[in-house]
């Protein structure tokens, strides 16, 4: 058997080779153009092919050649900033070489391999390093400090390294087995990336989105699943993510999705500025878009190519945080896959290894202790779009099994246009418990009891609904009557949040937890006022109130916040004066 | 290449033909068929192998027997365009169906389409004043979006793509769009309504028509969009035309999409439609937009009727993922005798942001389409209420907001089928409706705006 076979058989994106010795998950080039495919079956001496790209008028008979290697991403400097489709080529470049639309037959370099960086060693000669060890510095953007790492597999004892500017394809390392080492590495997108062991998450990511970071907080190497209906927010809350979280790297894929909302991304991002660094945000982003047109076997294998490079900067002991908007449609590439392959189908026409794949995939996040002994982490959070809004589906499901954070986006809120339309009844987090003490520590010592109440509160007011709904609030006795409008204000105050708002989009865990001790003191003043006989209604009408809800969207907020609480306070206790 | 004539059909099932013992086909290339009555009918490769050979058949296999002749064209389907295409009536497959010569061919294109790289797609941000206040207040149309109806059987959603297209143009501009018409299986007398509305305004002369009717193969209809699309592309890139495309009825595109999976046994998804209906769907809707460095946009108005009414169905569902909004036509309202009966609570237009304010349309917009819908949202709320607990329990506030329900319905919503309302006039109209509820309700409006618009301000 040789390198070397011809076409059997073409459906679609899947091809099937004869006469080739080939291994599961081998790339391979199909036919006359060169095609990029990689090898997913294999029956007696027939290999069968999926192909990145359209198939459309290739013939029986034409050449398949094998490359030996399997689907790899190329990792090193020039990574950030760059945009790519989902079998790594660059989306500039394609433009270049195709113009506006994407034909085929396309080898383009993942980045620049000519552009010289700066290397500056970190160890020295003599030293003995072992795989995953950080060996040099390359500053890639203003922001972010690449670092140079020993390939997973290689291990020695330094013969020779140097400082100087490098491009990334020469030696800047070698070792006394003659191995040499160079900037760029290689890495098979199916595998993970190895570390040294797994910890538990015990810091928050925070979002500044304060239903996320309040009610709902994930931890830096968690994993969260939004699912929603179409129209439900799930692409803004994802940019807002990708924007506002503190990550110090982020990956966003946008997996067979709009055209335009990617270029949305791709306009806005460059003049955004990191509210964490004050630098453009596009410095600590690498994009992967495959949009719904384009081949659906690059979309299966765009969420790889993105995980693997979140995994390489998470070995340089960075937060990394990946989005991938919409895992849904990664689960449809395989079904259309699968049933190209003739398998017999699970639920809802979905391979039977559906879930295992959800499962595989999202443990790849977590925080762990880098070969190089560093702390490090990837946080994944997933789009899922369910038909019809129906979470019962074997895509939400597979998800929710493996998530720890549920935000739930409801089309209901979305309609009353309450943004972010996440459901704060149905949704969850099961980090509180590792990430109290974190709250504790760096915000407030009651931060966990005021999450608490204020949850308490909402939960109290969907079962006041229920009779609200039988015989009006009027019927209600006057405490809660009261009840009600503090979780009003919890709904429209706090949790309600304009993601397109200059100062609103953005608010700091702080000015948080300031938020929701102020409507506990509205509650609280409410209540006593009440008690020596005031009316709700003069009580809930104060002045100072509708200025301290307004307020938000002023900038400095967080410094007047606590005036216009006593503010607030004060009035109220003089409603009682006024009876 | 005119190749071989083959005479070695197997089977013969549904829309498919299987063969065996040909020469290497290649994969989606053009096939004939010919008859032992002399007739030809046309086809594509579905599946290829050294053994076996699947031809769909667009025209449907009736008579095909397994002496009839199979030769294959040695390409892909593609489409001769030119200039000459805008003025045409093209059947469903790319055929003159006006009796008019064949199109000389400037250019052959492969209608299957490539996909437009995001990184060379222009954010779209040209506000296009479609004079139904509906949507040009609330679900703002933007040039390069894709937009579509969602419609049911019964409901008027033909005479609103009508109506958009003879009034669509760009604030301040007379430039007119080209307009691309794709029918799939609507009958003939849905399609001469649109035609002879269009002859009737003189659109026609600045329209390209592709029509399968209902009684048209049923097959075919899975290449009608892909004509139109490839043409309206032609178009909008080579000639820098503004094109919108009006497709109606993408449920009967998916129908023929589940006929053909069906019948090569695939293993189906929801309610029997193929597993890969979102990619398909998404193959033609994202032909939709603007790219960098070219002057013309695509602009598309699918329409569709959701069977049931539910919106949840797959074909709408589907669509709703991938376009960018969508309007959704009320039966109720219909019924009320309100025309354009636009629902525009579950409506939505996704690029509507990026298109009003000052520069566009007008500073206040934002601020009055939110104003407008919320306050109808909650009336709508309150006419449930009041239908329990009668309207003498309102408050005054839900008594001003039930009563702008109505009028909002009445005078908003309402407008003839040939009223051309400027953006001007659609929001002095808001005004005007909101000024019947006390200002302090109207949370939602900017203060400054209130003071400039305001009715009670302004006089």
């Amino acid at each position: 058997m040789s390198k070397e076979g011809v076409i059997y058989r073409i459906s679609g994106p899947v091809v099937t080779a004869t006469g080739m010795s080939a291994g599961m998950y081998d790339v391979v080039r199909v036919g006359n153009e060169g095609l990029m495919g990689e090898v997913i079956e294999l029956h007696g001496e027939k290999a069968v092919i999926q192909v990145y790209e359209d198939t459309s008028g290739i013939r029986p008979g034409e050449p398949v050649i094998n490359t030996g290697e399997t689907l790899s991403v190329s990792l090193g400097p020039g990574l950030l900033t760059q945009i790519y489709d989902g079998i790594q080529r660059p989306l500039p470049t394609l433009e270049e070489v195709m113009g506006v639309f994407i034909t085929r037959g396309v080898d383009a370099d993942a980045f620049d391999l000519e552009k010289k960086w700066t290397f500056e060693a970190v160890i020295e000669k003599g030293a003995a390093v072992e795989g995953g060890q950080v060996i040099g510095h390359v500053q890639e953007t203003e922001t972010i400090v690449h670092k140079i790492m020993v390939p997973p597999t290689m291990s020695g004892v330094v013969k020779d390294i140097k400082s100087g500017d490098f491009n990334v394809t020469e030696t800047v390392c070698t070792l006394e087995d003659g191995s040499e080492i160079q900037m760029m590495q290689k890495w098979p997108v199916r595998t993970p990336r190895p570390y040294r062991q797994k910890y538990a998450p015990d810091t928050p990511l925070i979002t500044g989105m304060r239903i996320l970071d309040f009610l709902f907080p994930l931890a830096k190497g968690g994993a969260a699943g939004i699912p929603g209906p179409f129209g439900s927010g799930k692409t803004v809350t994802q940019q807002s993510l990708a924007k506002y979280s503190d990550a110090q790297i982020v990956v966003y894929i946008g997996c067979g999705e709009r055209g335009n909302e990617m270029t949305e991304v791709l306009d806005e991002f460059p003049h955004l500025i990191d509210p964490n660094t004050g630098k453009p945000l596009m410095n600590r982003t690498v994009m992967i878009a495959n949009t719904s047109n384009m081949p659906v076997a690059a979309r299966e294998a765009s969420v790889y190519t993105g995980i693997t490079i979140a995994e390489y900067f998470r070995d340089m002991g960075y937060d990394v945080a990946l989005m991938a908007d919409s895992t849904s449609r990664w689960a449809e590439a395989m079904r259309e896959i699968s049933s190209r392959l003739e398998e017999m189908p699970g639920e809802e026409g979905y391979p039977a290894y559906l879930s295992s794949r959800i499962a595989e995939f999202y443990e790849r996040a977590g925080r762990v202790e880098t070969k190089n002994g560093d702390d490090g982490s990837v946080t994944v959070i997933g789009a899922v779009s369910p038909p019809g809004g129906d979470i019962s589906e074997p895509v939400s499901q597979g998800t929710l099994r493996i998530v720890k954070v549920f935000w739930g986006l409801d089309a209901g809120l979305a309609r009353q246009r309450h943004f972010p339309a996440i459901n704060w009844l149905n949704s969850y987090s099961l980090y509180p418990q590792s990430l109290n003490q974190w709250f504790r520590d760096n915000i407030a010592q009651d931060f966990p009891e005021i999450r608490t109440q204020i949850s308490g509160l909402l939960q109290i007011e969907a079962e006041l609904q229920e009779i609200v709904q039988l015989v009006g609030s009027d019927a209600l006795p006057v405490d809660q009557q009261l009840t009600l409008e503090v979780a009003r204000m919890i709904r429209e105050f706090f949790l309600q949040q304009n993601g397109f708002h200059d100062v609103d989009a953005y608010c700091d865990i702080h000015l948080q937890y300031s938020m929701s001790k102020a409507i506990l003191s509205f509650q609280e003043a409410a209540k006593n006022a009440m008690a020596a006989g005031a009316q709700l209604n003069d009580v809930v009408n104060v002045p100072a109130r509708t200025a301290l809800m307004r307020g938000r969207f002023e900038k400095g907020y967080i410094d007047t916040i606590d005036d216009m609480v006593k503010s607030m306070v004060d009035e109220i206790a003089a409603t009682v004066e006024d009876n | 290449m005119t190749g071989k004539e083959y005479r070695t059909i197997t089977d013969v099932k549904g829309p498919l033909v299987f063969l065996n013992k040909t020469e290497p086909v290649a994969f989606g290339e053009i096939v004939t068929i010919r008859l032992a009555d002399g007739s030809i009918k046309n086809g594509q490769v579905l599946d290829t192998s050294d053994d076996l050979v699947i031809v769909q058949v667009f025209e449907g296999t009736a008579k095909i027997d397994r002496t009839a002749g199979v030769t294959f064209m040695g390409d892909v389907f593609k489409l001769p365009v030119s200039k000459d295409l805008v003025g045409r009536i093209l059947d469903g497959a790319g055929r003159p169906r006006d009796g008019g010569p064949d199109i000389v061919a400037e250019e052959n294109a492969d209608i299957i389409g490539a996909a437009i790289n995001p990184y060379s797609r222009q954010s779209p941000h040209d506000f296009i004043q479609t004079g139904i206040s509906a949507i040009d207040c609330c679900t703002t149309l933007v040039r390069g979006q894709k937009l579509p109806i969602f419609s049911a059987s019964g409901l008027p959603h033909n005479d609103i793509a009508l109506q958009i297209a003879r009034q669509a143009k760009l604030k301040g501009s007379d430039e007119q769009f080209i307009v691309v018409f794709c029918a799939m299986g609507i009958t003939a007398e849905e399609y001469n309504f649109f035609r002879s509305d269009l002859e009737r305004t003189g659109a026609l002369e600045n329209a390209a028509l592709f029509v399968n009717l209902a009684d048209d193969p049923a097959v075919e209809r899975i290449i009608t969009p892909r004509l139109a699309l490839t043409a309206a592309e032609y178009l909008a890139f080579e000639h820098d035309y503004h094109v919108l495309v009006i497709y109606t009825d993408m449920t009967n595109y998916c129908d023929a999409l589940r006929q053909i999976g069906a019948a090569r046994e695939e293993v189906p998804g929801r309610r029997g439609y193929p597993g890969y209906m979102y990619t398909d769907l998404a193959m033609l809707y994202e032909r939709a937009g603007i790219v960098k460095g070219k002057k013309g946009s695509i602009t598309q108005f699918p329409i569709l009727t959701m069977p049931g009414d539910d919106i949840t169905h797959p074909i709408p569902d589907l669509s709703g993922y991938i376009t960018e909004g969508q309007i959704v036509i009320s039966r109720e309202l219909h019924q009320q005798g309100i025309y354009p009966p636009i629902n525009v609570l579950p409506s939505l237009s996704r690029l509507m942001g990026s298109c009003i304010g000052a520069e566009t349309t007008r500073e206040d917009h934002k601020s009055v389409s939110d104003q407008m819908y919320a306050a109808y949202a909650q009336g709508r709320e309150l006419r449930g209420l009041v239908a329990i607990v009668g309207e003498d329990a309102l408050n005054e506030r839900d008594k001003q907001l039930l009563d702008f329900s109505g009028v909002f319905e009445d005078r908003f919503l309402r407008q003839s089928r040939d009223e051309d309302r400027s953006i001007d006039e659609t929001l002095d109209l808001c005004w005007e409706l909101m000024s019947s509820i006390d200002t302090k309700y109207l949370v939602r409006l900017d203060q400054k705006w209130i003071e400039k618009y305001h009715p009670d301000n302004k006089a």
